[in-house]
């Protein structure tokens, strides 16, 4: 159901990882999504996946909890691996059925995809896992700083960020409220075509707008009861500091990259098509 | 007619990390006309056992029989059963999403397949039984007061014509008149029309007034069952999870511990001043 | 601390075009006194203008016609706003629809942040406010594990590390079950002996009054009785022309009355109808 997704959910825990500085996982999380492509070696996934176990063990967020948030996108993973297991072609054929054929390259592409993509994805919740959604608002003001000068509001777009994410289970929970108030009036999702599915959702949507409405009304006049007027003359409770720790993670992290360029480039290791 | 439960568990989220029993081999049966107060702390599990009633959630195991027949069976009819069953969600209003009233209490006739005069007759009969004042037949639902919005939205349900009307916390965030008119109203509806009655509540003086059995959840189980004199002279036990009886019935209870002659289990203001007036008058031809 | 002098507050009723077709009056001459250190309850059915009355303690809403002042300081005054704010802390109805930060103590720190207040003094007010509402050992929790009364604590927490004054508390209890009421009142019981802050607390529940120094009923925008909580209790019929009602023990005795019995007016407590009726025997 509906509360299953834990997409950027923060998971609380005392960790390693949790206590690292915002910038330095995101700073970190963009390398490792950059090292799953810069190579495209079997022994580089496994640099990779060595890297991302240690990562996971340390967060003390439990492996299954990854996982689950793997869930949503395993319809564009199951689609791009079907692609390219059957339109990429070379090297010998292994499967050749009617119009379908399957290629080693295809076979190698289509598993190195996968395993990509699910680190890509696991990598980062792991950022959302260990980071509070304030924290991670933080760290992404502090690294875009800079675009002030620009004429850019990153205070405000990250606040806007924090609050969406406060708000995700809420409104979460409230849609699966208003589906089942509205199944209790007979209303059916389930059947028809899809015009008559999309009317369906009517009743769901129009309910949902108008309590987001009152929401951001509500907050907004909480916001500006307790003093909140833009990010001017304000201080934080948080301050970002970089600790000793953060610069180690900034160094293994930086080692781990270097490892992968350096494994993908120049050690010929080979098992079968891999 | 009635709706029994027979052993029903109910497991959230099974196999995660969020596993919970939320409800714990509960059996009990209502009869038809039946005017029934379930009562619970929040997480009791009340909200996902009224949830059954209409077969929104579906029981891990155990079996649900509505009319004698088990709602589970294979090819029962769902939406029949939720037309039969009506089901007022806390906050009614925030489903509430037409341009006019009136086109929204048509909303659950409609579903049943009705033509549109047969739902516009519905929807009218139905907001009449609310007590919903005509005039405001064509305003858009979201420019009404709190306590007209819980009106129109609990007609949504009764232009169904149920069986069985199921409430919880029909009072949530009204103020006391408003509370009072709405529970009224859905005492007149009991009376008027022989419905079934099951009102959810956490006001113990509310719930007192006006059922005629109790229901006590806790912790997923159904903890006592019984007229409210029988339920709330068990004050003790509910309060130590997290309940409590109607106020007079600690006024008795203190009364009949200082040595007056009073039964202490009246739950309503009027039954108390009748012990209490009773047992002056026995004192004063005594003397 | 707040007065308020023939206070107005009008706003413009529109068609569905959105041209005004008129106006409205939710508040109409409200002249309102509430000594430093108070508790003073204000009481009302839906729709009688006291959380109108309420947001203009706070200056979110400011008087179309009289004057409120917050500490002696005119809430129509821009210069003054954020200081009025600061003094005059506000709690809301909904808990969910109040609380910013993602985790519990971020959220107590998010006022703090807003004044400018050194990083340090954060964390101990924090700590202070999280302590003094019962919280601290969820000081690491999301909001959305926790239960309605919990969340409302966390709120008055935010609050009171702005260090106000006077807190306002818009019907803090109306979407919470028995327990969770019980839980805020007696919290912001405490804070009130601790902290001396004046309290003033807008409700349509009876029974969190009783304690309170002075008791205002508005309706229809005005204030319509005034008095010692027991002064108003013993009217029990004016309460109920509007939409109020008394606490059940309240009725008790006035229904014993009625029937005969000579019980004093305004009995708050069961204690002391116990009392009384040991006295009558």
């Amino acid at each position: 159901m509906i509360r299953d997704i834990t997409i950027g959910q923060y998971y609380p825990a005392q960790s390693r990882i949790h206590r690292l500085d915002p910038r330095v996982k995101i700073v970190c999380t963009l390398l490792f999504l950059v090292s799953l492509f810069i190579q495209n070696s079997l022994l580089g996934y496994v640099v990779a996946t060595v890297f991302l176990g240690c990562v996971i063990r340390l967060s003390k967020v439990p492996l299954k909890f990854i996982v689950k948030g793997l869930k949503p996108v395993v319809i564009l993973l199951l689609f791009t691996v079907v692609m390219n297991l059957f339109l990429t072609r070379g090297g010998n054929t292994l499967v050749h059925f009617w119009i379908f054929t399957i290629t080693e390259s295809g076979l190698r592409t289509s598993v190195l995809m996968a395993v990509r993509l699910i680190y890509l994805v696991m990598g980062s919740s792991i950022m959302t896992f260990t980071t509070s959604p304030n924290g991670l608002t933080d760290g992404m003001e502090s690294l875009l700083h800079p675009l002030n000068r620009l004429n850019v509001p990153v205070h405000e777009v990250a606040m806007m960020m924090s609050i969406a994410l406060r708000f995700i289970p809420i409104l979460l929970e409230e849609t699966d409220k208003i589906m089942k108030a509205q199944m209790a009036r007979g209303a059916d999702f389930e059947s028809g075509n899809i015009i008559q599915r999309a009317k369906a959702m009517i009743p769901i949507l129009v309910p949902l707008f108008v309590s987001a409405f009152r929401r951001a009304n509500d907050l907004a006049m909480a916001m500006e009861s307790r003093c909140y007027h833009g990010g001017e003359g304000r201080t934080k409770m948080k301050p970002l500091k970089y600790k000793a720790g953060d610069i180690r993670a900034y160094i293994f992290t930086v080692l781990y990259v270097v490892m992968m360029f350096a494994v993908g480039r120049f050690v010929p290791f080979r098992l079968w098509i891999f | 007619m009635s709706i029994a439960l027979e052993h029903v568990n109910y497991v959230y989220s099974p196999g995660t990390a969020y596993e919970k029993q939320a409800l714990k081999d509960v059996s009990f049966e209502i009869e038809q006309g039946q005017f029934v107060g379930i009562i619970g702390h929040t997480g009791s599990g009340k909200s996902t056992l009224i949830q059954h009633l209409n077969g929104l959630v579906k029981a891990t195991s155990g079996r649900i029989l509505y009319e004698g027949q088990n709602i589970y069976d294979e090819g029962y009819d769902m939406r029949k059963l939720r037309s039969q069953v009506g089901l007022v969600f806390q906050y009614p209003e925030y489903q509430l999403f037409e341009a006019d009233v009136l086109s929204d209490v048509c909303f659950g006739p409609k579903n049943q397949g009705l033509s549109p005069e047969e739902c516009e007759a519905r929807a009218k009969e139905a907001l009449e039984m609310v007590g919903f004042p005509e005039k405001y037949y064509r305003q858009s639902p979201f420019e009404l007061s709190g306590g007209q919005k819980r009106r129109a939205a609990i007609a949504g349900i009764l232009a169904m014509r149920p069986k069985v009307l199921v409430l919880d916390e029909p009072t949530a965030g009204l103020d006391p008149k408003g509370r009072d008119e709405i529970l009224d109203q859905v005492e007149y509806l009991h009376k008027e029309t022989g419905m079934t009655v099951i009102l959810v509540s956490h006001s113990m003086e509310d719930i007192a007034r006006y059922v005629e059995r109790i229901i006590v959840m806790n912790h997923g189980e159904k903890m006592l069952d019984g007229s409210p004199r029988e339920v709330f002279s068990h004050y003790k036990e509910l309060e130590k999870v997290g309940l409590a009886a109607p106020q007079v019935t600690y006024v008795m209870h203190d009364l009949k511990r200082r040595g007056f002659d009073v039964l202490p289990d009246a739950t309503t203001i009027e039954e108390a001043a009748d012990e209490i007036m009773k047992s002056f008058e026995k004192t004063r031809s005594s003397k | 601390m707040i007065h308020a002098k023939e206070l107005v507050y009008e706003y413009d009723k529109r068609d569905e075009e959105g041209n005004v077709i008129g106006t409205n009056r939710a508040i109409d001459g409200v002249d309102i006194d509430v000594p430093q250190g108070s508790f003073v309850a204000v009481l009302g059915h839906n729709g009688s203008g006291k959380s109108t009355l309420a947001k203009h303690m706070n200056a979110i809403l400011v008087p179309t016609g009289g004057t409120m002042w917050v500490d002696g300081r005119d809430t129509r005054d821009p210069d003054e706003l954020w200081n009025v704010r600061q003094t005059a802390g506000m709690v809301f109805q909904n808990p969910d629809n109040q609380i910013i930060g993602t985790v519990v103590e971020e959220d107590v720190g998010f006022g703090p942040e807003n004044l400018g207040v050194p990083t340090d003094e954060i964390w101990k007010r924090v700590e202070d406010s999280l302590r003094a509402v019962g919280m601290i050992e969820y000081r690491k929790s999301s909001p959305n594990k926790l239960s309605g009364g919990q969340k409302q604590r966390v709120a008055i927490a935010g609050v009171i590390a702005m260090e106000p004054k006077c807190i306002v508390l818009d019907e803090p209890t109306a979407m919470l079950d028995p327990n969770g009421r019980k839980e805020v009142i007696r919290a912001v019981e405490k804070l009130r002996k601790e902290k001396n802050v004046t309290v003033i607390l807008i409700t349509h529940y009876m029974e969190e009054v009783i304690d309170a120094d002075q008791v205002f009923v508005m309706d229809d925008g005005h204030i319509v009785m005034h008095g010692t909580p027991r002064e108003i209790f013993s009217r029990v019929d004016e309460l109920k022309t509007y939409r109020m009602d008394v606490p059940q023990v309240t009725m008790l005795a006035e229904e014993l009355r009625k029937r005969g019995l000579d019980l004093p007016k305004g009995i708050l407590r069961r204690e002391e109808l116990v009392e009384a009726l040991c006295r009558l025997r």
